[in-house]
């Protein structure tokens, strides 16, 4: 028998900011495969092309600023947020919208701010957005669910050749934001009543709390933002449904529909452009959860995942200082230059 | 001030001391109107014609208004010129000056030009006051046509639309496709596009000003050295 003869930290696990990329890359995969039953090959092939293109951005603009380029690109970031961007992006999406997107995100959003741990806001949010207010039509083209076009269909759809008017259809969040007040309207269309919630994208969300949960048991992340975010959404969406279902959609449906899962444990967590404390995550998520719903329920848009994550980006220092965590041995803890 | 280096105020105003890209004033104007060429170059123009307007006046005038008072008597001039300006472009251009509205008379508030009268205007003679403003003015100008022109090319894949708002009808066909059937690129012309724009103008232009020290240093040291201090251990500073 050995023993181990070295001083702490007896840590056996090596981990770096690869391997938690890793995991949160793998953690997608269910969420992936389910898109790709319910809508096609399209997002597969928009995840590995945004790959490409990011890897390639990223490698150059880490040349252009001198800096080592393989090791950087091993700490599989800029994948990450290609993988994220790529999922967020409609499985119609023609090439050169994602080539776009992902270019902005990594060039701008992430290296001209500084790389990796630099950036303000989170990287495939900014690419998101900045799409979704350049190209709305193309950014609001889903595929109906259960419809999945062919292989050969998607291929086309990526290269343009295909007209995407043929092959898509409304959003559950888009067809409940149209009738809402309508009891029987709302009634009559079968995409909002699928076996759990909004048809199709009830199990797409399930696969994604399902990859979030492996994330939580690997403590890649902690429970307070993905608690928070969808606590966020739900309790106004209760009260709401609770005072006028015809109105406003129920919990369920809010927190299975659209981009909420994918949301709650891959996008808000990102641990660049989150607040850092326990206390300030559960506040950050909890307002990004309240936005979503507001937005959802009385904005222009049908989904806001992206708009209210960039928002509390941007809070995410003012939460930071009202929630800064007390030391031992202090009474209070330490604000601003003075400090008591 | 009998030794006025005017080759020095001319590089002043348009690069090393560039209203736009250096002192980063009146970015109200360059971010709102830049929207399209014949937007910018109209307000470019309006601008140009207030900076020399008001500094010739306060140049005349300054030996007579005292310190306390020079502010208020500043503006008074600028809100005169601006006054001119936005009267002759509602005369001849009434088009433009329907498209550039309430930003013609914001002249008045472009810290540019106050920042002209009081800097340089109200401590010099006519003539180099003159040829500052339109320095200024032209540096600002041509800032507000590049910018101009790379967000109406990628917002809209044109350049020069509508170029007859400014110089009537036989401009109507100087529109160039640059990119045909192209989408339109929204966010170059929303005001984010703007913020952008002018942001990797500026790194441009510090680009080219740390290439051009660069250069100047190797042809400083290509210089025969005179004496060089031999050291044995370690760099010396």
């Amino acid at each position: 028998m050995s023993l181990i003869t070295s001083t702490s930290p007896h840590a056996s696990v090596k981990n770096n900011t690869g391997a938690f990329m890793r995991q949160v890359i793998y953690a997608t995969l269910p969420g992936l495969a389910v898109l790709t039953w319910q809508f096609g090959w399209g997002s597969v092939i928009n995840v590995l092309w945004a790959v490409a293109v990011a890897v390639g951005c990223e490698a150059l603009f880490l040349k252009a600023r001198g800096r080592h380029v393989g090791f950087y690109l091993k700490d599989f970031s800029a994948v990450l947020t290609a993988v994220l961007l790529g999922l967020a992006l409609p499985p119609t999406a023609p090439w050169w919208l994602t080539l776009v997107g992902v270019g902005f995100a990594i060039i701008v959003a992430k290296q001209l701010y500084g790389g990796l741990g630099m950036n303000p806001f989170n990287p495939a949010m900014v690419g998101y957005v900045l799409l979704l207010i350049s190209f709305p039509v193309a950014m609001t083209q889903w595929v109906a669910p259960g419809e999945a076009p062919s292989f050969m269909q998607s291929l086309q759809l990526f290269t343009g050749q295909l007209p995407v008017d043929g092959l898509s259809g409304a959003t559950p969040l888009d067809t409940f934001r149209t009738w809402a007040g309508n009891e029987s309207e709302l009634a009559s269309h079968g995409i909002l009543h699928g076996d759990i919630a909004g048809q199709g994208w009830e199990w797409v969300n399930l696969a994604f709390l399902l990859g979030g949960l492996y994330l939580i048991s690997r403590k890649i992340i902690t429970w307070h933002i993905p608690a928070g975010f969808l606590a966020g959404i739900a309790a106004p969406a209760f009260i709401a449904w609770q005072i006028d279902p015809a109105r406003f959609a129920d919990p369920l449906f809010h927190l299975l529909s659209g981009g909420a899962m994918l949301g709650a444990f891959f996008i808000a967590t990102d641990p660049v452009s989150a607040a850092t404390s326990r206390m300030g995550r559960l506040v950050y998520a909890l307002l990004i959860g309240v936005l979503i719903w507001v937005i959802r329920s009385f904005g222009g848009y049908p989904d806001a995942v992206a708009f209210s994550v960039l928002l509390l980006n941007l809070s995410a220092p003012f939460i930071d200082y009202y929630t800064q965590p007390r030391t031992y041995g202090h009474d209070k803890p330490n604000r601003g230059t003075g400090g008591a | 001030m009998s030794d006025v280096n005017y080759k020095k105020i001319s590089m002043d105003g348009l690069w090393n001391n560039n209203p736009a890209t250096v002192q980063i004033l009146g970015l109200c104007p360059l971010l709102a109107v830049t929207g399209s060429v014949v937007n910018a170059l109209g307000l470019g123009l309006a601008t140009l014609v207030v900076l020399v307007g008001s500094n010739v006046c306060v140049s005349l005038i300054r030996n007579y208004v005292t310190d306390a008072v020079r502010l208020p008597a500043f503006v008074m001039i600028i809100a005169a010129m601006t006054t001119v300006i936005e009267m002759l472009m509602q005369a001849f251009t009434f088009e433009l000056y329907e498209i550039l509205g309430i930003f013609i008379p914001l002249i008045v508030t472009n810290c540019t030009v106050l920042g002209r009268a009081d800097a340089f205007a109200s401590k010099n003679p006519v003539l180099p006051a003159a040829l500052d403003g339109f320095m200024m003015g032209l540096g600002f100008l041509v800032i507000l046509l590049i910018l101009g022109g790379m967000r109406e090319l990628v917002g809209q894949g044109t350049l020069f639309t509508n170029m007859q708002l400014l110089f009537g009808p036989m401009a109507a066909n100087w529109q160039l496709n640059v990119i045909d059937n192209y989408g339109g690129f929204l966010l170059a012309i929303l005001p984010p596009g703007a913020f952008l724009g002018l942001g990797l103008i500026i790194a441009g232009k510090n680009v080219i000003d740390k290439r051009l020290k660069e250069i100047q240093k190797a042809k400083a040291s290509d210089e025969p050295k005179v004496s060089r201090r031999v050291r044995t251990t370690g760099k010396v500073s």
